[in-house]
């Protein structure tokens, strides 16, 4: 009997870690900086250049930092939900330009429409780096002190924001 | 016929020498932007040849002709011309992408089992042949034949050797 039911278990466990491994996506790397203050910026607004936005200016309310491109394919997918979600008014969203061009940034979003609180320019995309960011879209979701609470890497879905990203906004928001 | 061969012989010679020639200009790859001095720039190198490219997940960022890896080449030049150590730029960017951009995790709670499991596996493998052969030992009983049965099978050793030699 146990000589059959050695091999048996074995391979039962065999294929529950092979399973297991089936549902991770190696492309979702855990990001060190959740629970960890927000990277400081200071960025020119890319619809007025000489302006400053910073990370503080954020300070006291919860928000939503969407690293977006014009040439990025993905961000077309994500962004009817970003302009929905802007118009629902739960949560300010701002816009990181990541290493785009100023026109091309502004017609994109004449064109598929503008979600974004404040869009700010990071052309070199070194406020990218602070941020870990390593495949646009990226949408980090800041508490009241600047806490990095949430990273979504890849585009927003209707699944993430219902499941995830919105009860945790409805409760930072609650927090003091 | 000798002289054929050695013909031959040479042809291959050059065929392999071209062959060579060939794969390593094929080596060489396009130009990418390189700091001026030539020790920042093996600095850099040796420092990315052990970071992986987080977009291409299995090409060190040294290799890697992802934007991604463009931009953290850059970004480790810059942190080497402001004097800063080798450690110091890992850390940089642990703290930002996380131990995963490291080729040699560090040992810690969570990668016991990536470090130690291949030697815990090879301990329970090693323990279960030992097992199984000390096991496999006391089910073989030493059969002792009688001495009829020793007659018998010399007999037919006999009839096998007669056979032979008619």
């Amino acid at each position: 009997m146990m000589r059959y039911l050695i091999p048996l278990v074995a391979f039962m466990v065999l294929a529950i870690f092979l399973m297991v491994g089936l549902t991770l996506n190696p492309r979702q790397v855990p990001s060190p900086l959740i629970d960890k203050p927000a990277p400081q910026f200071q960025l020119s607004q890319l619809h007025e250049p000489q302006r400053i936005m910073s990370s503080d200016d954020n300070l006291g309310k919860v928000w939503m930092l969407n690293v977006w491109a014009s040439w990025c394919v993905s961000c077309r997918d994500e962004h009817p939900l970003l302009v929905q979600l802007a118009k629902s008014g739960v949560v300010p969203i701002y816009g990181l330009n990541y290493k785009d061009e100023r026109e091309t940034a502004l017609q994109w979003l004449k064109r598929y429409g503008d979600p974004y609180t404040i869009s700010i320019i990071d052309a070199d995309g070194k406020v990218g780096i602070n941020y870990g960011v390593y495949g646009v879209p990226e949408t980090y979701v800041i508490d009241k002190k600047g806490i990095i609470r949430h990273k979504q890497i890849g585009p927003v879905t209707v699944d993430s924001l219902e499941k995830t990203i919105l009860p945790l906004i409805k409760e930072l928001q609650s927090q003091a | 016929m000798t002289h054929l061969f050695s013909n031959t012989k040479t042809f291959v010679l050059i065929f392999f020498v071209l062959l060579f020639l060939i794969s390593s200009t094929g080596w060489s790859k396009e130009a990418v932007p390189v700091a001026e001095d030539p020790e920042t720039e093996k600095r850099m190198l040796d420092l990315t040849m052990n970071l992986r490219c987080l977009v291409c997940q299995n090409e060190p960022i040294s290799d890697s002709r992802a934007d991604f890896s463009n931009d953290i080449r850059r970004e480790i030049r810059q942190q080497i011309k402001a004097n800063k150590t080798d450690d110091e730029i890992v850390q940089f960017l642990v703290d930002r992408y996380g131990d995963f951009i490291l080729y040699d995790p560090p040992i810690k709670l969570t990668t016991i089992l990536l470090w130690f499991g291949p030697v815990l596996l090879f301990v329970a493998a090693l323990g279960s042949l030992f097992v199984y052969l000390k096991h496999r030992r006391m089910q073989i009983d030493e059969v002792s034949l009688s001495q009829d049965e020793l007659k018998e099978a010399e007999a037919l050793l006999n009839e096998d050797k007669k056979g032979k030699n008619e």
